[in-house]
């Protein structure tokens, strides 16, 4: 059995990893499909990448209840390690979490079953926090929207392969809708609800 | 026992996690007022608690900060709040627009064109564009909820009736996205073109009123007119007596009781470099430059 001091660390500074690692999300989220680097490292346990780490150190806490995939949540130490180093809360049901955690994107539930937000609030929606295999090689995606200038080009190997299929309901229900944040080891992307593929490679 | 009582950038961990989801929110919609819980801080409500906090949450040590109010850098509310995060967060400052990395302000956009590396954060004091036409929060939420904006262009037909032309000068409603109507905060209508196709990230924070919008860089931002009175920013039809820039933005300064009155550029980091480079105005060389040079004109 893993105790408390066998867990792996969280941030060494709390304040400017948290910091650092938050404008990086930031600059992510207002520019879609450029890659943001995060730089702070922290302990995480596998298949936890390090970015993801970092994203949850920096943004979770007793508020924002969590739902996580079913290959984290089988994993104690992740649950464990969550648990002592956020606080938030992990529940069973994903349409009140702020936040989802996805290892496995064949995982991914419907985005219908996620908090959408209601038109007059819709940032109490959950924004999905996505581990893919690569965001700067794979299939092409040519974005559009509010924090891009014309079009921006996203290389990336994503799971599941109709990602951008199915964040189409954004189209339909903005301004709910629900935010994704791709994170591949230390690089992240932010596909947030405004933003449209145009076209993509095969 | 001297070591400061506060965390870097003076706000707890706790408070800066909550801000920051709020902004995140803030972007992915833009236009939209995310609720937060503003903190109170050590500044009277109307002094910029809203844009503190917004720049509280973001700023980091490698950033370089500059504040301004009412486009100038060296009023006192400008001063106090460049001087709180000097002290709070050890960060460089400067009065240099295209030094900043991160810029607060209050009601303007500095003339000079942002760049992706900067964040703009305004002070706002009122955030929703409805509420002096529709006192009831729920009722506005419901406005924004079903786009429901007809109260705003009757209220500037209203102008239009009245006045013969939309008389609002500041304050000026936008619509972000083509979606959610806005209040750019107090800033004069004249820099409203400014915030449209911006290549900045702009953050608003209203502490008194607990809100945070944004519009992301690269966004469409119109303000609102009708087609035979279309939008048209307004500038004193006078060049700065300082600097001579005929494209700024002009404070009108009176002079003395007999009606006298100058216009100087409202930003003063960019008519201070303007006068660097070279260009003078009507009112320029000033006696305080004389007496810096030994009062050799004497």
């Amino acid at each position: 059995m893993t105790t408390i001091a066998e867990l792996p660390p969280g941030f060494a500074d709390k304040v400017l990893s948290a910091q650092s690692t938050f404008r990086s999300v930031m600059d992510a989220m207002a520019r879609p499909g450029s890659v943001q680097r995060i730089v702070p490292g922290a302990g995480a346990p596998e298949p936890m990448m390090r970015g993801t780490a970092a994203i949850a150190l920096t943004l979770f806490d007793h508020d924002t209840p969590l739902w996580l995939d079913a290959r984290m949540a089988a994993i104690s130490d992740i649950v464990k390690w969550l648990k002592f180093h956020t606080g938030a809360p992990v529940v069973q049901d994903c349409s009140i979490a702020s936040f989802a955690l996805i290892s496995d994107g064949a995982l991914l539930p419907a985005l219908e079953r996620f908090a959408l937000g209601i038109s007059e609030y819709p940032d109490r929606s959950t924004t999905v926090i996505l581990q893919v295999e690569s965001l700067e090689s794979g299939r092409p995606f040519e974005l559009r929207g509010p924090g891009i200038d014309g079009t921006a080009t996203l290389q990336a190997s994503i799971k599941p392969f109709d990602l951008f299929e199915r964040l189409h309901v954004n189209e339909a229900l903005f301004p709910r809708g629900i935010d994704a944040v791709l994170v591949a080891d230390d690089a992240v992307v932010a596909i947030p609800r405004t933003t449209r593929v145009v076209s993509k490679g095969s | 026992m001297n070591a400061p009582a506060y965390n870097f950038a003076y706000l707890d961990e706790q408070t800066k996690r909550m801000i920051r989801r709020a902004i995140l929110k803030a972007i992915a919609i833009p236009g939209y007022q995310v609720p937060f819980a503003s903190r109170e801080m050590p500044m009277p409500y109307g002094w910029g608690t809203g844009g503190v906090q917004v720049t509280a949450a973001i700023l980091g040590p490698q950033d370089v900060l500059k504040v301004i109010d009412q486009g100038s850098d060296d009023t006192t509310n400008a001063i106090s709040i460049r001087k709180f995060f000097a002290k709070t967060a050890g960060v460089a400052t400067t009065t240099a627009t295209e030094e900043a990395t991160v810029i607060q302000t209050r009601h303007r956009i500095p003339e000079a064109a942002l760049s992706e590396s900067q964040v703009l954060v305004y002070q706002v004091p009122i955030p929703e564009p409805l509420r002096f036409l529709e006192p009831r929060e729920t009722e506005t939420r419901r406005m924004h909820a079903l786009a429901e904006y007809g109260l705003m262009h009757v209220k500037l037909y209203e102008d239009i009736a009245r006045f013969g032309h939309i008389a609002t000068a500041y304050a000026y409603p936008v619509k972000v996205n083509a979606r959610y109507v806005m209040d750019p905060s107090p800033t004069p209508k004249f820099d409203n073109p400014k915030m449209d196709n911006c290549p900045a990230l702009q953050l608003f924070g209203a502490g008194r009123e607990k809100r945070i919008y944004a519009i992301p860089p690269y966004t469409q931002v119109v303000s609102l007119d009708f087609e035979d009175h279309p939008f048209e920013p307004y500038r004193f039809n006078a060049p700065c007596a300082l600097c001579g820039a005929e494209d700024s933005y002009l404070d009108e300064i009176v002079t003395d009781d007999k009606g006298s009155r100058m216009f100087v550029c409202s930003d003063t980091d960019y008519c201070e470099g303007r006068q660097a480079a070279g260009h003078h105005g009507s009112l320029s060389g000033a006696p305080y430059k004389e007496k810096a040079q030994g009062g050799t004109n004497g």
